[in-house]
C-alpha cells in the first residue's frame, strides 16, 4: 500500500502545513468532520480525508470481495462446457461473465483508495488476502450450479444489499450495480433446481444431494458468529457494516427456508422450523470450526482455486505484453502516463 | 507478475440514452483508448445500459480539492438572490 501522499487516483492529499502540532490540530478537525459526515448518513468520497484504519479496512474488505467474485467464477465455470442445453449454457456464461464484471467494479472501487489492482492480485497470489470460503467447495454435479445460484448468490445478495448504503461512495455504488445483476443469478439457480427437483427421480435426487452439500457452507459464508467477529464493531461505527453476521444469517435463512418448500427439497438441518414467537426460522448451529478451517486454507479446493488463478494470470501475460507493445507503437490513442 | 507495468487507468462515462448527458460509471485498466472502449462496453454495458461511451485517461483529470471545499464554493453561499425564492411577489400574480 502507498502512503496517501503518493496517490494519484483520487485519494486524500497530505496537508501542505509543516509542523506536527499543526498537523495534529488539522487531523482532529478532519476526524470530526469525517465522523459528522458518517453520522448524518452521507457518503465519504475518495479524495476526502479519512482515518488510516478506515482506508485500510475498506481496502481489505473490498479487495476480498473482488477476489471472491473472480475466484467464484471457477466452480461454475467448471460446468459451462457440460451444461445440459444451449439455454442453460447461455445463461451460465452470462452469469459467470457478470461475476467477472463484479470483480472489476470492486477492484475499481478499491483503487480509488490508492492501491493498484496489480498489488491486490499479488496479495491474493501470495495468500495474504482471502476470498469467500464458499468457493473452496467443488461442483460435483450439474445440480450444483443451480444450488449455487439459489443459495450462494442468495447469501451474497443478503450480504450485499445493506452494502448499497455503505459509507464509502464508490463501494456503495458498485454494490448497487452488483445487486441489480444478482437477482437474475438467484432466479436462474432457483429455476434450474426447480426443473431438476420436478424431473425424474434421479434428477430430484441429484438436486437434493446438491442442496445437502451447499446448504451449510452457504449459511456459514455470512461469517463467524457475532461474538467472534473481529472487525464488526469498528466497521459498524464507520458505517461500513449495517447488520451483524448473525442478523444477516437469520435473514438469509428466513428467505430460503420457505423457498425450499416450493422447490420440494429438504435443507439438511433437522432444527430448521418456523418460530411463531420470534417471527423467524429457528435453525441449527453452523459448523464454524469448518468455516475457520476453510478460510485459513484447508477447504476441499483452496489449493486448486489459487493455482488456477495464478496459472490464468501467468498464461495471460503475453496478451498483456502484446497489448502494451501495440499501445507503445500507436501513442496517439494511448493514455500518456 | 509484479514487474509488469500495469496498463493505465481510464475513467468511463456512459450516456444511458439519447437526450441525457454522459455520466461517470467507474474506471478500468486498458493499454490504449480503443481497448478501453471495448473493455468499457463489456464491463459496463452488458444490459444495454448505454448508447455512447467516453473513456478518459484518469491521469489527465484535474479535480478540486475537498480541503478547499469551503473557500472554493463559498462565494455562492451568500448570494441567495440568485434563486427565484429570494423574491416576494404579490399574491395577485399567479405565475411568474
Ligand atoms: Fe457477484
Ligand atoms: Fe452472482
Amino acid at each position: 500500500m502507498r502512503s496517501s501522499g503518493q496517490i494519484e487516483h483520487g485519494a486524500a492529499l497530505d496537508d501542505p502545513f509543516a509542523g506536527e502540532a499543526a498537523a495534529e490540530v488539522i487531523s482532529d478537525r478532519h476526524e470530526a468532520e469525517f465522523q459528522a459526515l458518517i453520522d448524518s448518513d452521507q457518503r465519504i468520497e475518495p479524495r476526502d480525508w479519512m482515518p488510516d484504519g478506515y482506508r485500510k479496512s475498506l481496502i481489505r474488505q473490498i479487495a476480498q470481495h473482488a477476489h471472491s467474485e473472480i475466484i467464484g467464477m471457477q466452480p461454475e465455470g467448471n460446468w459451462i462446457t457440460r451444461a445440459p442445453s444451449l439455454r442453460r449454457k447461455a445463461i451460465l456464461m452470462a452469469k459467470v461473465q457478470d461475476e467477472a464484471g463484479h470483480g472489476l467494479y470492486l477492484y475499481c472501487a478499491a483503487e480509488t483508495l490508492g492501491v493498484d489492482r496489480a498489488e491486490l492480485i499479488d496479495l491474493l497470489h501470495q495468500g495474504r488476502q482471502k476470498y469467500s470460503s464458499i468457493f473452496n467447495y467443488p461442483t460435483l454435479t450439474w445440480a450444483d450450479v443451480g444450488a449455487i445460484g439459489w443459495l450462494v448468490d442468495g447469501a451474497a445478495i443478503t450480504n450485499q444489499i445493506p452494502l448499497c448504503r455503505c459509507s464509502f461512495g464508490p463501494y456503495a455504488r458498485a454494490m448497487v450495480r452488483v445487486c441489480k445483476e444478482e437477482s437474475f443469478h438467484q432466479r436462474q439457480g432457483f429455476e434450474s433446481l426447480y426443473a431438476l427437483s420436478h424431473g425424474t427421480p434421479e434428477q430430484h435426487e441429484m438436486a437434493q444431494d446438491a442442496v445437502n452439500r451447499w446448504w451449510w457452507p452457504s449459511v456459514e459464508m455470512l461469517g463467524p458468529p457475532d461474538a467472534e467477529s473481529t472487525h464488526s464493531a469498528q466497521s459498524t461505527a464507520w458505517g461500513i457494516k449495517r447488520y451483524s453476521n448473525d442478523e444477516l444469517r437469520q435473514r438469509f435463512v428466513d428467505m430460503v427456508a420457505p423457498q425450499a418448500v416450493v422447490l420440494g427439497l429438504t435443507p439438511p438441518d433437522p432444527e430448521l422450523r418456523w418460530n411463531e414467537d420470534r417471527g423467524h426460522y429457528d435453525f441449527g448451529e453452523p459448523d464454524f470450526e469448518e468455516l475457520r478451517r476453510v478460510v485459513s486454507g484447508d477447504g476441499p479446493c483452496n489449493r486448486q482455486r489459487a493455482a488456477h488463478h495464478l496459472a490464468a494470470h501467468e498464461e495471460g501475460a503475453w496478451v498483456r505484453a502484446a497489448a502494451a507493445a501495440y499501445a507503445a507503437k500507436h501513442p496517439a490513442t494511448s493514455a500518456a502516463a | 507478475m509484479s514487474e509488469e507495468t500495469p496498463a493505465p487507468l481510464w475513467e468511463v462515462f456512459i450516456r444511458s440514452k439519447r437526450g441525457l448527458s454522459h455520466n461517470h460509471v467507474g474506471s478500468l485498466h486498458a493499454p490504449d483508448a480503443e481497448m478501453a472502449l471495448r473493455n468499457a462496453r463489456d464491463v459496463y454495458t452488458r444490459r444495454m445500459e448505454g448508447v455512447s461511451i467516453w473513456v478518459v485517461p484518469s491521469a489527465v483529470i484535474t479535480a478540486s480539492s475537498p480541503d478547499e471545499k469551503d473557500s472554493f464554493f463559498d462565494p455562492a453561499a451568500d448570494k441567495p438572490y440568485r434563486h427565484p425564492t429570494f423574491y416576494s411577489i404579490p399574491k395577485e400574480v399567479q405565475q411568474l
